[in-house]
C-alpha cells in the first residue's frame, strides 16, 4: 500500500528496497556491456574517451548514472546508424525505428529484440479476461518508421493471435495541421477509421486493439453512427497511449464510449506511456473512484522514469510534487543514462505491483508546450 | 473562486480537466473552468436536433418575449453563473479582470448585448424584411400576394468559437434563439463570462436549457464545433478568416480594416469631423473590427493625422476601474511586444511618419500584461504597407490618396464611412464590393445600426430560401 504523501507499508518498502538492489546490479551489468571493448557500441566506446570518469570502475549503482552528461537526443539524428549497434550483437538482424521527423532528420534507434521483450513484459500485465489469449488484434496507429506496428503485432502473436494493421502517418498529420488543411485532416482520419470499421465488422473475431486516443474516439463515433459501438463489435481489451490520455479523456471514453467500467461495459482499457527510446511504461489500474488518475510505472530495471526538478535534472522531486520526466534505458541493446523527456508530471510512490517510483498527470513540459504539437492522431 | 462547468444541452458536466482564468495584472486565479475535448462535443452534436426541438415547443413570439426578459436579467439581475450567484458588478469586475478591458467598456458591451436582445423583434423584422417568423418554424408560408415562400432550416444549432477579448461580438449569435436554433458555444478562455451569464439569463427567462451547450476547451473542442455543426461562426485573425474562406458552413469573423473616406468636396472642412474620427479610432480601446484603422483623403492628411494625434496621443494607462480609462491591457504581453515590433517595421518605410512620436513611449510592460498607447501614423501614399494594417489597439494610418483611386485601393473594409455629398462617390462606394457596411455621411465606424445585417445576414446563414409548391390532392372517389 502507498499513500499520497509517499509513505508506504513495510512490505512495499522492503519490495522497493529489493527492486533498488536489482536495479543497481542491472545498471552495473549494463554499463559494463556498453563500455567494454568486446561488447560495447562504437558510439559509447568513443564517448567513453570524453568522460571525466571511467564508467567501468566508477559506476557502482544506479545513482552513479548521474555522473554521465545529459543524453542529447541530437546524437540520435543522422548516421552512421550502425555506430549504435553493440559489438555484442554484431551480425544479428537489426531494426531501426524513428521518432519525430516531420521536418529534418528524425531521431533513430536501433533494435534487435528489445521491442519484442518490452511487449512480452507488457503482455504479462494484461488481464486475460479482457485480452483473451488466442484472440485477434487490431492495430490502429502509426506504423512506417515507428516501432509500434511491429511491437503490437508481436504482442498479438505472443498471445496467440493475429494482428490486423491500419496505418496512419503522423508526419503527414502534423504537416496538415501546420498548413491549416483541417478538411484534409478530417478526411485522412476518416480514411483510417473507415478501414478500422471495415475490419471490425468483417467477422474476424477481433477482441483486442491498440489505438491512439484520437483514433479510438473517432472509431467509437463512426461505429455509433452505424448503429453499433466498440463493445458491440466484440472489443473487450484496448491499450492506448500519449499525453492526450488524460483523466478527463479517460472518463469520457469509459463512461460514454465503452459503456462504463469493465465490469459493466465489458471493455478494459489501459493507458501506456513511452517512446521509441525507452520502451513501454504500464499504468496502475485506472478507476472512477480514483478520479481516473493515470500513474505510469516503467519496466524496471530495463527502463526507469524519474520526476526531477525543473532547475536541476539530477534532483528528484518529493512524492506528489511536480517535475520534468527523465527517462533511462538500460538494456543490452541500448543505453540511455538519463534523457529529458518533453513531458512533466507528478512523482508517484511505489506500490506492490510496481515497487518503484512512477509518474502521474503526464502532460507536455510547460516550457515547451507551445512548440509541441500533441494529440494529432 | 467561481467554477464554470461545461453545459451539455442544459446539463452541467463534471469535468476532470480545469483551467484557471487569471487576473490580467496580478496573475491571480479568478475562475476555474472545466474543459471538454472534441469527443464530447461530437457526441453531443449528434443530439443537436433535440435542442431545436426544445425551442420549437415555443412560438417565435413567446421566444422573443423571453429574450426580452433575458435582456433585463442579463443587464440587471443576480444570476446563477457556474457554482455561484453573480451580480452585475461582479460580472463587470470579473470580465475586466480577465480581459484587461476597462470596466466602463465592459458595462458598455453589456449594454450593447442587452440592447440587441431587448430589440430582437425589430431586428428580426428588419433582417427578414418583415416576414412572419412562423414561416421559419413551419418551413414555409404564404407571403400575402398568393406566393408561397419557404425558408428551410440548415442546422438545428448554431456553433460558435468565441473570442478571448472582445465581449461585444456576442450580439451576433444572440438572434439564433428566437429563430428556434440552439446554441453550441465554445467560450473564449479569458472571456467565458458573457456566454455563461447570457445562457443563465436565457434559462432564467424560461428558454429551455436543452437548447444550450457550453463547451470550454482547447483547439480540439473548437475544431469539433466547426466540423460537427452544419453552421458555425468563428472569431479570429486574418489567418483564421482565410482558412475558412469559401466554406459555406463557417462564418469567419476577423479583422475589419474599417475606414473613413473623406471626399474632395468636404476635405477642406476636415476639422468638422475630428470628433467622429477620434471616436472611430479610440472607442473600445481600438480592439473592435469596427474601429477605424484607416482614414483616406486626397489632401490635408498630415494635418488630419496631427490633429487626431493631439487628441489621442496623450491617452495613458489608467486603472481598469477608472471611468476615464481608455486603454485595454494585452493580457498576453508577447502580443503587445510583437505588435509593437510590427509597427516599428511599418514606420521604417520611407513616406511613413509617426505623428504621435512626441507623446512618449508606446509600449508599457507590466509583470503579467502590457499596454500599447495610441498611435497615429501618416502615409504619403496607399503604396505604403501601413495603409493596409490593423492592430488590436488604438492605431490608425491617415493615408494620402487621390479620390479617384480610393475605392480601388482600400481593400477589404468591414465598415466604410464615406464623408461626401458627391453623388458619384456615393454611388461608387455603394457599389464597391470591398465595403461590407457602408455609412454615407458623418457616422462613426463603431456605431452600428442593429437593424442592418452585419457581415452577412444571419437569416441567410441559418435558413435557405427554396421552392415549396403546393397543390390540392384530388378528392378520393367513394365507391
Amino acid at each position: 500500500m502507498s499513500t499520497a504523501d509517499g509513505t508506504v507499508s513495510e512490505e512495499v518498502a522492503q519490495q522497493a528496497s529489493d527492486a533498488k538492489s536489482r536495479l543497481d546490479e542491472h545498471t552495473v551489468k549494463t554499463v559494463h556491456w556498453h563500455f567494454s571493448e568486446e561488447t560495447g557500441s562504437p558510439f559509447w566506446l568513443e564517448k567513453k574517451s570524453e568522460l571525466n570518469f571511467d564508467p567501468l570502475k566508477d559506476v557502482k549503482c544506479f545513482d552513479d548514472l548521474k555522473k554521465f552528461p545529459e543524453f542529447e537526443d541530437e546524437w540520435l539524428r543522422g548516421g552512421p546508424v550502425r555506430r549504435w549497434v553493440p559489438k555484442g550483437h554484431a551480425g544479428k538482424p537489426t531494426y531501426v525505428f524513428e521518432t519525430g521527423g516531420t521536418t529534418g532528420v528524425p531521431k533513430s534507434r536501433v533494435v534487435v529484440e528489445d521491442h519484442w521483450t518490452d511487449y512480452e513484459l507488457f503482455s504479462d500485465t494484461l488481464p486475460d479476461q479482457y485480452f483473451p489469449k488466442g484472440s485477434n488484434w487490431l492495430m490502429l496507429g502509426p506504423s512506417g518508421p515507428r516501432r509500434l506496428r511491429l511491437a503490437v503485432e508481436h504482442l498479438a502473436q505472443h498471445r496467440g493471435g493475429i494482428c490486423f494493421c491500419i496505418d496512419l502517418d503522423p508526419r503527414w498529420v502534423v504537416k496538415l495541421i501546420k498548413k491549416g488543411w483541417m478538411d484534409h485532416l478530417e478526411e485522412y482520419k476518416k480514411h483510417c477509421v473507415d478501414q478500422a470499421v471495415t475490419v471490425l465488422t468483417a467477422g474476424h473475431d477481433v477482441k483486442c486493439m491498440f489505438a491512439t486516443p484520437k483514433l479510438l474516439e473517432s472509431l467509437g463515433e463512426a461505429l455509433e453512427e452505424k448503429g453499433t459501438s466498440i463493445p458491440e463489435c466484440g472489443i473487450t481489451g484496448i491499450f492506448s497511449g500519449g499525453t492526450e490520455f488524460t483523466p478527463q479523456w479517460t472518463k469520457f471514453c469509459v463512461e460514454e464510449l465503452l459503456g462504463g467500467p469493465p465490469e459493466e461495459g465489458g471493455v478494459y482499457m489501459t493507458p501506456t506511456y513511452g517512446n521509441t527510446l525507452m520502451g513501454l511504461a504500464c499504468s496502475k489500474p485506472v478507476t472512477a473512484a480514483d478520479g481516473y488518475k493515470i500513474s505510469y510505472y516503467a519496466p524496471q530495471p530495463r527502463a526507469v522514469t524519474e520526476v526531477v526538478t525543473f532547475d536541476d535534472y539530477n534532483q528528484v522531486v518529493g512524492y506528489g510534487e511536480t517535475g520534468r520526466v527523465k527517462l533511462y534505458t538500460l538494456t543490452d541493446e541500448f543505453f540511455v543514462p538519463g534523457f529529458m523527456e518533453r513531458d512533466e508530471g507528478e512523482r508517484e510512490s511505489p506500490f506492490a505491483t510496481y515497487p518503484w517510483d512512477g509518474v502521474s498527470g503526464v502532460r507536455p513540459f510547460h516550457e515547451l508546450a507551445g512548440a509541441t504539437t500533441v494529440g494529432v492522431y | 473562486m467561481i467554477t464554470l462547468s461545461p453545459l451539455r444541452w442544459g446539463k452541467p458536466y463534471e469535468s476532470l480537466d480545469f483551467t484557471d482564468v487569471v487576473h490580467f495584472d496580478t496573475g491571480e486565479p479568478i475562475a476555474r473552468v472545466g474543459n471538454v475535448g472534441g469527443g464530447i462535443v461530437g457526441r453531443d452534436m449528434r443530439q443537436a436536433h433535440k435542442a431545436r426541438q426544445a425551442l420549437l415547443e415555443f412560438s417565435t413570439d413567446e421566444l422573443i418575449e423571453r429574450c426580452k426578459q433575458a435582456a433585463v436579467l442579463f443587464e440587471s439581475a443576480d444570476l446563477s453563473v457556474g457554482d455561484s450567484q453573480q451580480s452585475v458588478d461582479q460580472f463587470v469586475h470579473q470580465q475586466s479582470a480577465s480581459t484587461g478591458l476597462p470596466e466602463h467598456m465592459c458595462r458598455s458591451n453589456m449594454a450593447k448585448n442587452s440592447f440587441v436582445l431587448s430589440n430582437i423583434d425589430q431586428i428580426l423584422d428588419c433582417l427578414t424584411r418583415g416576414l412572419d417568423l412562423s414561416f421559419f418554424s413551419r418551413g414555409y408560408g404564404e407571403e400575402g400576394r398568393g406566393v408561397i415562400v419557404s425558408y428551410q432550416s440548415q442546422t438545428p444549432v448554431l456553433g460558435a468559437v468565441l473570442p478571448n477579448n472582445s465581449p461585444g461580438v456576442h450580439t451576433l449569435w444572440l438572434p439564433a434563439i428566437p429563430l428556434q436554433v440552439g446554441l453550441a458555444l465554445k467560450p473564449g478562455s479569458q472571456e467565458p463570462w458573457t456566454p455563461y451569464r447570457m445562457v443563465s439569463a436565457f434559462i432564467e427567462a424560461g428558454i429551455p436549457a436543452a437548447a444550450f451547450g457550453l463547451y470550454p476547451g482547447g483547439h480540439d473542442a473548437g475544431g469539433a464545433i466547426l466540423t460537427k455543426t452544419p453552421r458555425s461562426m468563428i472569431f479570429g485573425s486574418a489567418q483564421t478568416v482565410a482558412q475558412h474562406e469559401g466554406n459555406p458552413r463557417v462564418q469567419a469573423h476577423g479583422p475589419g480594416f474599417s475606414k473613413v473616406l473623406i471626399g474632395d468636396d468636404v476635405v477642406d472642412d476636415w476639422e468638422n469631423y475630428l470628433d467622429l474620427l477620434v471616436e472611430s479610432v479610440l472607442s473600445n480601446s481600438g480592439r473592435s473590427c469596427i474601429n477605424c484603422s484607416g482614414i483616406w483623403a486626397s489632401r490635408h492628411t498630415r494635418e488630419i493625422a496631427a490633429a487626431i494625434a493631439e487628441k489621442i496621443g496623450p491617452v495613458d494607462v489608467l486603472p481598469p476601474s477608472d471611468p476615464n480609462a481608455q486603454l485595454a491591457a494585452f493580457t498576453v504581453p508577447a502580443m503587445a511586444t510583437g505588435t509593437h515590433a510590427m509597427v516599428q517595421q511599418d514606420l521604417a518605410e520611407s513616406g511613413v511618419e509617426d505623428m504621435t512620436a512626441s507623446f512618449g513611449e508606446k509600449l508599457i510592460e507590466r509583470d503579467h500584461c502590457a499596454y500599447l498607447r495610441p498611435m497615429v501614423v501618416h502615409a504619403d501614399s496607399p503604396d505604403r504597407q501601413v495603409a493596409s494594417k490593423e492592430y488590436m489597439f488604438p492605431f490608425v494610418s491617415v493615408v494620402k490618396c487621390p479620390q479617384d483611386q480610393m475605392l480601388r485601393r482600400i481593400g477589404s473594409t468591414l465598415v466604410g464611412t464615406v464623408l461626401t455629398q458627391d453623388q458619384q462617390l456615393i454611388h461608387a462606394a455603394g457599389s464597391s464590393i470591398d465595403i461590407d457596411r457602408v455609412n454615407i455621411g458623418p457616422i462613426p465606424t463603431n456605431r452600428l445600426n442593429w437593424l442592418q445585417p452585419h457581415e452577412g445576414n444571419l437569416i441567410d446563414f441559418l435558413y435557405r430560401s427554396r421552392a415549396y409548391q403546393v397543390a390540392d390532392m384530388p378528392v378520393a372517389t367513394n365507391t
